[in-house]
């Protein structure tokens, strides 16, 4: 039997998280079916855990200025109904698992899962998001995409919790996002793919492509990126050919029980494709 | 081993166990409220569903540590009120139960809709039951037993 911990307020968590290395449990959806045992006995956690649920400092969404707050412990379906929130990552949450699911599942759960299928991930690299963590003593913020370093591998050091996700704001872009699952329902991504277009007078200003379960990270190329902004249509339309090319480069996608590599990456180039169509009509 | 109370179907109870251990064991085996069924244990057929402080969760992932303080509805604690009776009544009605191993989920998370959408449209309905699998009725019984329900149920929600 392994120890066990129930802090009540986030001092009391990062001060046990020090002295004892507990993992935190948040949502469980990911934690309590890894280590499910047999029925009516205790799972089987290898290290010490400490139940975070109920600690209510870990919940909610703000506006900081420019940007949008939501504490780590906040439950996935408040994240979906939250309109602070950009609606490409509402929309995206609404996809994810079922409605009991999402009353219980987080954000920071769903990132420091690491799984380079995890939905929310994919969206909130394309939104640029930062983490924030925390210890007894002190609070350091990183890019998302810096924390996660491989599948199921991040930055999080053994005293610190993650205490918000924070999402600088955007200008109303136009958002393209697809799942792709087995079924609607309960299924894990067999790829994803989140779009972000933000155009003035007709050149583009801004452009995310962000690319999920294709490599053992998200897929996100700030430099393919760059490359397209000041474009207009008809200089986007001569680049297209060769910025999908660089794309498909990226695209290293491996079999698994959910789907085949071949698959993986015959889909996801489809899907670019179809943003790129988006990309050109926005541009007219 | 810890003392964790909670609210279970309005009344204060403690229960001594491991934190780690299951809402659904618990609830089964020491408070013996055995409507709460364990079908696959993953979170994925919503046999086990349950009401945290109002919400639909699948009692198989939530550990008790999670349960301090909270408020927790089985089917027990609502199958004789108004809400319960008419919802029960429309499923029986409607030939929405066959085996009935998934019916204790199902009426728990169609009392969960209904409080929040008193008059849900069919998409609404099948998203809301979206986690909880039937293996009998093909599902059109389940969804005509909730548009029943929510008919029938005029102001009660
Ligand atoms: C049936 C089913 C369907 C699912 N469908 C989907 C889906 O469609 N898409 C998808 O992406 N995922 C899906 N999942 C996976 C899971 O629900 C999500 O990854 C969810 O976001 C996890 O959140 P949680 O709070 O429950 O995580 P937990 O299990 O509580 O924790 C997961 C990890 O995060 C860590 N953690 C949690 N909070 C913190 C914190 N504050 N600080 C530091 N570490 C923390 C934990 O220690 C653990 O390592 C599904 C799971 C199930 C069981
Ligand atoms: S037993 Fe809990 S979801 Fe299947
Ligand atoms: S009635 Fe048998 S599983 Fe639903």
């Amino acid at each position: 039997m392994v120890k066990s911990f129930m802090p009540r307020t986030l001092t009391e968590a990062v001060r046990i998280r020090k002295e004892t290395g507990a993992v935190p449990i948040a949502g469980g959806t990911d934690l309590m079916v890894r280590y499910r045992s047999i029925a009516g006995t205790l799972p089987a956690f290898p290290w010490p855990v400490m139940f975070i649920s109920t600690i209510d400092e870990l919940k909610g969404v703000s506006l900081e200025q420019d940007t949008v707050v939501i504490k780590a412990g906040t439950e996935l379906s408040v994240v979906s109904e939250s309109p602070l929130i950009h609606q490409v990552l509402r929309d995206a949450v609404c996809q994810m698992a079922a409605p009991s699911l999402r009353n219980m599942g987080t954000l920071a759960g769903n990132i420091c899962n690491a799984s380079p299928a995890g939905d929310a991930v994919c969206v909130l690299y394309a939104l640029n998001a930062e983490v924030e963590l925390a210890t007894e003593k002190s609070m350091r913020r990183m890019p998302l995409s810096d924390f996660i370093t491989g599948p199921g591998v991040t930055e999080l050091r053994s005293n610190e919790l993650m205490t918000a996700i924070r999402i600088p704001e955007l200008k109303s872009a136009v958002s393209f996002y697809k799942k792709v699952g087995t079924r609607k329902a309960n299924a894990l991504s067999k790829l994803s793919c989140t779009g972000l277009l933000y155009t003035k007078h007709n050149k583009i200003v801004d452009m995310r492509l962000a690319l999920g379960a294709v490599a053992p990270v998200v897929v996100r190329s700030v430099e393919l990126e760059k490359s397209v902004y000041g474009m207009s249509r008809t200089e986007f339309s001569t680049y297209e050919n060769e910025l999908f090319q660089l794309y498909e480069k990226l695209i290293v996608p491996i079999d698994d029980q959910r789907s085949t590599a071949e698959y993986r990456k015959s889909t996801t180039c489809s899907l670019i494709k179809e943003f790129f169509r988006i990309v050109k009509e926005e541009l007219s | 081993m810890r003392d964790i109370s909670f609210t279970l179907n309005g009344g204060k109870v403690k229960v001594i166990t491991d934190p780690s251990s299951r809402l659904l064991d618990i609830l089964r085996e020491q408070l013996g409220l055995t409507a709460v069924k364990e079908g696959c244990g993953e979170g994925e057929c919503g046999a086990c569903s349950v009401l945290k402080n109002g919400k639909l969760v699948n009692s198989c992932l939530v550990p008790m540590g999670s349960v301090q303080d909270t408020e927790i509805s089985t089917l027990e604690g609502i199958r004789d009120t108004d809400e319960g009776k008419c919802i029960i009544d429309s499923f029986a009605e409607s030939g929405a139960v066959q085996c009935g191993f998934c019916t204790p989920g199902m009426v728990m998370a169609a009392a969960a809709l209904l409080r929040e959408i008193p008059k849900p449209d069919e998409m609404q309905i099948r998203k809301a039951l979206s986690g909880n699998l039937c293996r009998c009725t093909g599902y059109n019984m389940i969804i005509n037993g909730i548009q029943l329900a929510a008919k029938r149920g005029d102001g009660i929600w």
